[in-house]
C-alpha cells in the first residue's frame, strides 16, 4: 500500500489503530518499535494512566526517548519500579496483565507465531532469535495483540515452526494444551487492515480494511483464507491531534515511523 | 550432559501440550549433588579481587557450561566475554537466556557447541548478526528450546534449590516439544503445568555497579534475572563499574543483591559493560554495534574486525581505545544522563 495523497504513512496508522485498543488504567508489556510507540501515545491520548511493563524488568517509565533495547535504562527512567525479569513474567502468570505486543516471522490463521526458524529446525535455512519472552507473555497476558507487516510469506498457512501460541489448533485447544483459561490473540493489526478473531472458529477475520484497501489487496496478501466479519468497517484513520503526538513526542527522530 | 527420562507426566493421555520435549536436558537438576558441591564452597570473606585474565584461566575451563548476567546488551560483563574468546574457550554450553551482543561475542570466538535458546542470534531490532545465525545454522550447535521467562524460572529453580519450577508456559507449541521440560499434575488443582528443571550453571558471569573485594555487589536499575544466576551458578565471576571499601556495602545492606558467598573474582571494571548500556553510567554505543554487524556480512573482514578488537588487545582498556576512548566514553555517559532526542543538549 501507497500513501498516495494522505498525510500519514502506514505505521503511523497502525500505531494509532494499536494505541486505541489500550484502555485506561490497564496493563501491557510492550517491546521496542511499533508496539512501544503505541503505548506512549495511548499515555498520551485516550489511557493516562496505561501502566508499561518491559519484560527485563522496568515498570512504569516516564519514557523519555524509544527505547533501543527491552532492558536499557530507558525502560525504567523515572520509573515507578526497576524489577527483574521474573518479577514482570509472574505478574503475568498470576494474572495482573491485560496486553502484550507481540511480532514474528510468521503468523498463522490462529495468531500462532513462529520467530525460531525458516525450515526445518534439525537444520534450519534460516535460525532467528526463537521465543525470547514471547512464548511466556502469549501464554499468560489475557490479550495479545501483533503489529505485523503483511504479505503472503508472513500470513501463512502452516508455520514452519509454532514458537507461540495463538489459539493453537482452534477452539478449546489452548486449555486442553494446559494454557491459561481466557487468554489468547485479540487484534493483528498489518498496514492493510485490523484482525479479529471469530468468536466461534478463533480463526482471524477482517473486522475494519484501512482507507482504499479492497479485499482483493487482502486475499493477495495473505497465504489463507481470511474471514470476513459480519460488517467490515473502514479503519478510522489517525486524528490530526494523534499524528501530532506521536511525530513531535513519541517519535520525534523517526526511528519507526520512518519505516512506512 | 545427563538425560535420564523417565515416563512423562501424569496429565492423562493428552500430549496437546506438548511435553515432555525431546531435546536433550544439558544440565543435571540434581539439587543434592548441588548441595555437595556447595557444602564445599568457600564461605571465608577474603579478597577475591583480581583481574579479568586471571579469573577466566581458573574458573572457566573448556567443557562448561555458561551464564551471562544483564540483558543481552545491557549491563553484560563484556570485559570478561572478551576474555574468554581471547583465551580461546572451546566446547562451552551456553545459557541462550535473552542473549544478543553476549552471545554474538562467543559466537565470534566459537566458543560453544551447545545452547539452551530462549533468545539468540538476534540484536533486538538492530537486526540479526549473521556469523552467530551461521554457527546456529550449521548444525555444530546442540540447541534445546525454552522461553525467556522458562530459563529465568530455571534459574529460580536452582537458586531456591528445588529440582524443578511449575509454570505455565510454553504449552502447545514446538517450542515445548523442542524444549527439555516435562509435564506434571497440581496435585491441589489439577492443572497440568510445565515442569522446568533447575539450572545450575558452571560459570556464570554478572557485570555489576559496585562490589566490595569480597564480592557483595549492587545493582542500579533492572535485575533482570542476575539475583538468581548469581546463586544458581557454580562459580560466579564477577565485573564491577567500581569496587567500593566493606564499610559502603554494610552502611546500605538492602542494597546487597549478590552477597560475597556466592562470588568467586571480583575484577574491577570501569565501564566493563561497554559496548552495551549499564544503567545511570553510559549508554550503549549504537555505532559500535552497527560496525559489528556489517564486520559480519564478509568473512574476512569479520576476521579482521576480531584480531584488531579482540584477539589483538591485550586487554579492556586496549578495546575501549581503539573504539574512540574517553572522548567516546563521554559521549555515551552524556546520552545516559540527558536521554531525550537522543542525547541533545539538556
Amino acid at each position: 500500500m501507497t500513501a498516495g495523497d494522505r498525510s500519514y504513512g502506514a505505521m503511523e496508522l497502525m500505531i494509532c489503530l494499536a494505541a486505541r485498543y489500550l484502555e485506561d488504567g490497564s496493563t501491557v508489556v510492550v517491546g521496542t518499535g511499533a508496539p512501544c510507540a503505541a503505548a506512549m501515545l495511548a499515555q498520551r491520548t485516550a489511557a493516562p494512566n496505561l501502566m508499561v511493563l518491559f519484560e527485563a524488568g522496568g515498570m512504569g517509565p516516564l519514557l523519555p526517548s524509544m527505547p533501543i533495547s527491552v532492558g536499557d535504562s530507558r525502560t525504567f527512567f523515572k520509573g515507578l519500579a526497576a524489577a527483574s525479569m521474573p518479577e514482570i513474567m509472574e505478574a503475568c502468570q498470576r494474572g495482573m496483565v491485560d496486553y502484550t505486543f507481540l511480532g514474528g516471522a510468521q503468523i498463522d490463521m490462529y495468531g500462532n507465531l513462529n520467530s525460531t526458524c525458516i525450515g526445518d529446525w534439525e537444520k534450519p535455512r534460516v535460525r532467528m532469535p526463537g521465543s525470547g519472552g514471547a512464548n511466556d507473555l502469549a501464554s499468560l497476558c489475557w490479550r495479545t495483540m501483533m503489529i505485523a507487516p503483511q504479505d503472503p510469506r508472513r500470513f501463512v498457512a502452516k508455520l514452519d515452526f509454532m514458537t507461540t501460541p495463538g489459539y493453537l489448533t482452534g477452539p478449546g485447544a489452548r486449555e486442553r494444551a494446559g494454557l491459561p483459561p481466557g487468554t489468547g490473540p485479540y487484534k493483528v493489526i498489518t498496514q492493510l487492515a485490523v484482525f479479529g478473531f471469530h468468536p466461534d472458529t478463533l480463526r482471524m477475520q477482517v473486522e475494519s480494511m484501512h482507507p482504499g484497501v479492497t479485499r482483493d489487496m487482502i486475499m493477495a496478501a495473505t497465504g489463507f483464507e481470511p474471514g470476513w466479519a459480519h460488517e467490515v468497517k473502514v479503519s478510522r484513520p489517525p486524528e490530526p491531534s494523534e499524528l501530532e503526538i506521536l511525530r513531535d513526542e513519541v517519535d520525534p527522530l523517526r526511528y519507526i515511523i520512518g519505516r512506512s | 550432559m545427563e538425560e535420564n527420562r523417565v515416563s512423562a507426566g501424569s496429565a492423562g493421555d493428552c500430549r496437546c501440550g506438548g511435553l515432555p520435549g525431546d531435546s536433550r536436558l544439558f544440565m543435571s537438576p540434581d539439587v543434592n549433588a548441588a548441595r555437595e558441591f556447595f557444602r564445599n564452597k568457600s564461605r571465608r570473606m577474603t579478597s577475591k579481587l583480581t583481574t579479568a585474565r586471571e579469573a577466566v584461566a581458573r574458573l572457566v575451563q573448556d567443557g562448561d557450561y555458561l551464564a551471562v548476567g544483564g540483558f543481552g546488551v545491557d549491563r553484560i560483563p563484556t570485559i570478561l566475554l572478551h576474555e574468554v574468546v581471547r583465551q580461546g574457550r572451546k566446547q562451552l554450553g551456553l545459557s541462550g537466556h535473552t542473549a544478543t551482543h553476549d552471545c554474538q561475542i562467543l559466537a565470534a570466538g566459537n566458543c560453544f557447541d551447545r545452547c539452551d535458546v530462549a533468545y539468540v542470534v538476534g540484536l533486538e531490532a538492530r537486526g540479526l548478526s549473521r556469523n552467530a545465525r551461521r554457527i546456529f545454522e550449521s548444525g555444530r550447535v546442540a540447541v534445546t528450546e525454552w522461553s525467556n521467562g522458562a530459563l529465568a524460572w530455571r534459574y529460580r529453580a536452582a537458586a531456591m534449590g528445588v529440582p524443578f519450577l511449575p509454570a505455565r508456559v510454553m504449552f502447545g507449541t514446538d517450542t515445548a516439544r523442542r524444549s527439555a521440560a516435562r509435564e506434571i499434575t497440581c496435585p491441589f488443582t489439577g492443572i497440568r503445568l510445565a515442569a522446568l528443571p533447575a539450572l545450575f550453571p558452571d560459570v556464570a558471569l554478572i557485570h555489576v555497579h559496585r562490589a566490595d573485594v569480597y564480592g557483595n555487589c549492587q545493582i542500579d536499575g533492572i535485575l533482570v534475572s542476575d539475583v538468581d544466576v548469581a546463586r544458581a551458578a557454580k562459580r560466579v565471576i564477577v565485573s564491577a563499574e567500581r569496587i567500593i571499601a566493606n564499610e559502603e556495602i554494610r552502611r546500605e545492606p538492602a542494597r546487597t543483591m549478590i552477597p560475597y558467598f556466592c562470588v568467586d573474582a571480583v575484577v574491577e571494571a570501569p565501564y566493563g559493560g561497554y559496548p552495551g548500556n549499564t544503567a545511570y553510567e553510559y549508554f550503549s554505543d549504537e555505532d559500535h554495534l552497527q560496525a559489528w554487524l556489517k564486520a559480519e556480512e564478509d568473512p574476512t573482514a569479520f576476521a579482521e574486525f576480531l584480531r584488531y578488537y579482540i584477539l589483538e588487545t591485550p586487554d579492556f582498556p586496549a578495546y575501549i581505545e581503539r573504539c574512540g576512548g574517553l572522548r567516546r566514553l563521554q559521549e555515551l555517559r552524556w546520552m545516559e544522563h540527558f536521554p531525550g532526542r537522543g542525547g541533545d543538549l539538556p
